[in-house]
């Protein structure tokens, strides 16, 4: 019986020498003071606690960096130039960096550390990033498996974006889930509607945000929303559309639809929505309405998996690329792309696109990971 | 010349060429072979695990004897050796980054790595098994580590010299490298007889 005590005893003293020595360590080491934070050569001079990643202590200060991983590392998309104090480029960080990129400063910015004072540069648009704390207005069922929420801003607050940007959603902890997380959604309301933003979220299994959405969210919730993020916008050409979608990936589409809708526009513009089966359609009878409201539009849902010969299924089948090829034909090559979804239907339809004759600048892509 | 020292001077050499850890003992193999891509970071590597098992065999030294033996402790010390490593690498880990920024930027990225890394475990365990003395223990750990540096600077500058040879589809990477590692070990077998420890 003694032994066990002693054992347990020598062992819990090591450990605790240790951890009291390494708990001292960060005392003495971690503890780095205040820094400052040049942002885009004096036009913002923020005092800011070192030793935290540059990516989250912006996030503190206001500045809301893009990132689809919420600085994890795994997205690459927190990119910005840091011309001073930055220390080297670390091996975390090469595999996003062109060597373009690296000349010039670029670094991922959830990898960094604030050691010391760094400069750094951000493009102007990101300060209209902003966040608040929005509260749920209503849950929208599309189907099983798939929803819509709307997020109302605070009273008196405005969110100005472009239609097909994202903004990011904040989980909360619930269940057994500890952490907090941020994910990505494309905004899918009209950006005419400033007072809320809208998302359509589909289902994922084991998904720590959908599930939390699906099953624990209820209309008056709050949670932090930031954005708008992203360059997957509606351009101002004339150009013929071509828009390309699946699942939730309708969600951008939706908003650039409401945007030419309250343009008045005339514009050609075909929208080749995929799914496997008639189960998997949502908001067919909001596209109706766009094909009577917007003169060049219209809405093709094609499905996937040959649906039962004695379902009524009156529309196409089939894959999308093929789809292209019979309606629209040669005028793609004077068209231009906006697809949203996952990468097998990105790649599918770009690398199509491309045979086709679509230029790649002309294809816009807003991809999944 | 004290008989100690003498000893503890055999030791090293021995560590490092006969009884090398990586390839006579076939410890340290994942790092060994993951890290030795180029040359500059397996030195880096090379130096850190060398700085590590030098002082955690110091250490993990000073532990088993005066806290382990007299408490009749003896077979804890695998758990509590890990410990030690662990805490020890992380402490440093802590310290270079604040102190030397240039030194954690050549090594601190490899610091984590050498935690799990069997062969600093292996070299604690040696030194008990075999017996040594205080002093005797420190030159094994820095044998142990220039032996892990000899052999991973050896393989990464191999692999850069083949790194234009044709290899055989199933033997690209990690085969080859361990056919070469293979063929290290047995030129080093042709040191064997220069010294010999226990």
């Amino acid at each position: 019986m003694t032994s066990v005590l002693v054992a347990v005893g020598a062992v819990t003293a090591i450990g605790a020498v240790l951890a009291a020595l390494l708990e001292m360590a960060g005392k003495l080491f971690a503890d780095y003071g205040d820094v400052t934070v040049d942002v885009n050569a004096g036009s913002r001079t923020l005092t800011v606690e070192g030793g935290g990643h540059l990516l989250g202590t912006l996030r503190e200060q206001g500045i809301f960096i893009p990132s689809a991983c919420g600085g994890r590392g795994s997205c690459g998309a927190c990119k910005l130039k840091v011309t001073e104090g930055g220390g080297p480029v670390l091996p975390t960080e090469t595999p996003y960096l062109s060597a373009t990129e690296r000349a010039d400063g670029v670094r991922i910015s959830c990898q960094v550390k604030v050691r010391s004072d760094v400069a750094i540069w951000i493009p102007e648009e990101i300060f209209a990033i902003r966040s608040w704390k929005a509260t749920l207005a209503a849950i929208r069922i599309l189907r099983p498996g798939m929803v819509e929420l709307r997020w109302e801003l605070p009273a008196g607050e405005r969110i100005r974006f472009k239609a097909g940007q994202y903004a990011q959603l904040k989980t909360a902890r619930y269940g057994k889930v500890k952490e907090e997380v941020f994910r990505s959604y494309s905004i899918s309301s009209s950006p005419r509607d400033e007072r809320a933003v809208e998302f359509i979220i589909e289902r994922v299994e084991g998904g720590i945000c959908s599930t939390w959405v699906c099953d624990h969210l209820q209309v008056g919730d709050t949670a932090e929303i930031s954005g708008p993020y992203g360059d997957f916008v509606l351009s101002d050409t004339d150009r013929e559309m071509i828009m390309i979608a699946a699942a939730s990936g309708m969600s951008p589409i939706k908003s650039i639809l409401h945007a030419l809708e309250e343009q008045g526009s005339t514009r050609k513009a075909t929208f080749f929505f995929s799914a496997r089966n008639m189960g998997e359609l949502f908001h067919l009878d909001l596209m109706k309405r766009f094909e009577e409201t917007l003169p060049g539009f219209a809405f093709v849902p094609t499905l996937t998996r040959p649906p039962e010969p004695d379902a009524s299924w009156p529309g196409k089948t089939g894959r999308v690329p093929a789809l292209i090829a019979e309606m629209i034909g040669d005028r793609v090559k004077d068209a231009e792309a906006y697809l949203c979804g996952g990468a097998g239907l990105i790649d599918g339809c770009t690398a199509a696109l491309w045979a086709m004759g679509m230029p790649n600048e002309r294809i816009f892509y807003d991809k999944f990971e | 010349m004290s008989h100690g020292t003498l000893s503890a001077l055999v030791i090293l050499f021995a560590a490092v060429f006969t009884n090398n850890v990586v390839l006579s003992n076939f410890l340290g193999l994942c790092s060994f072979l993951s890290v030795s891509r180029a040359v500059t970071s397996s030195i880096g590597l090379g130096m850190a695990v060398t700085f590590v098992m030098t002082t955690t065999a110091g250490l993990n030294w000073l532990v088993y004897h005066h806290v382990l033996v007299p408490l009749g402790l003896v077979y804890l010390r695998f758990a509590v050796f890990i410990i030690v490593i662990a805490a020890f690498v992380q402490f440093v880990e802590m310290a270079l980054e604040r102190l030397a920024p240039a030194l954690y930027f050549a090594l601190g990225i490899f610091l984590p790595l050498i935690t799990v890394n069997c062969a600093v475990l292996g070299v604690a365990l040696f030194m008990i098994i075999r017996q040594y003395s205080f002093l005797e223990s420190v030159a094994y750990g820095l044998g142990g580590g220039v032996g892990f540096l000899v052999a991973i600077t050896v393989l990464a500058s191999l692999r850069w010299r083949i790194r234009k040879s044709k290899v055989p589809p199933a033997l690209q990477g990690a085969g080859i490298a361990v056919i070469m590692s293979g063929i290290m070990a047995l030129g080093f077998v042709g040191l064997s007889g220069l010294i010999t420890i226990n």
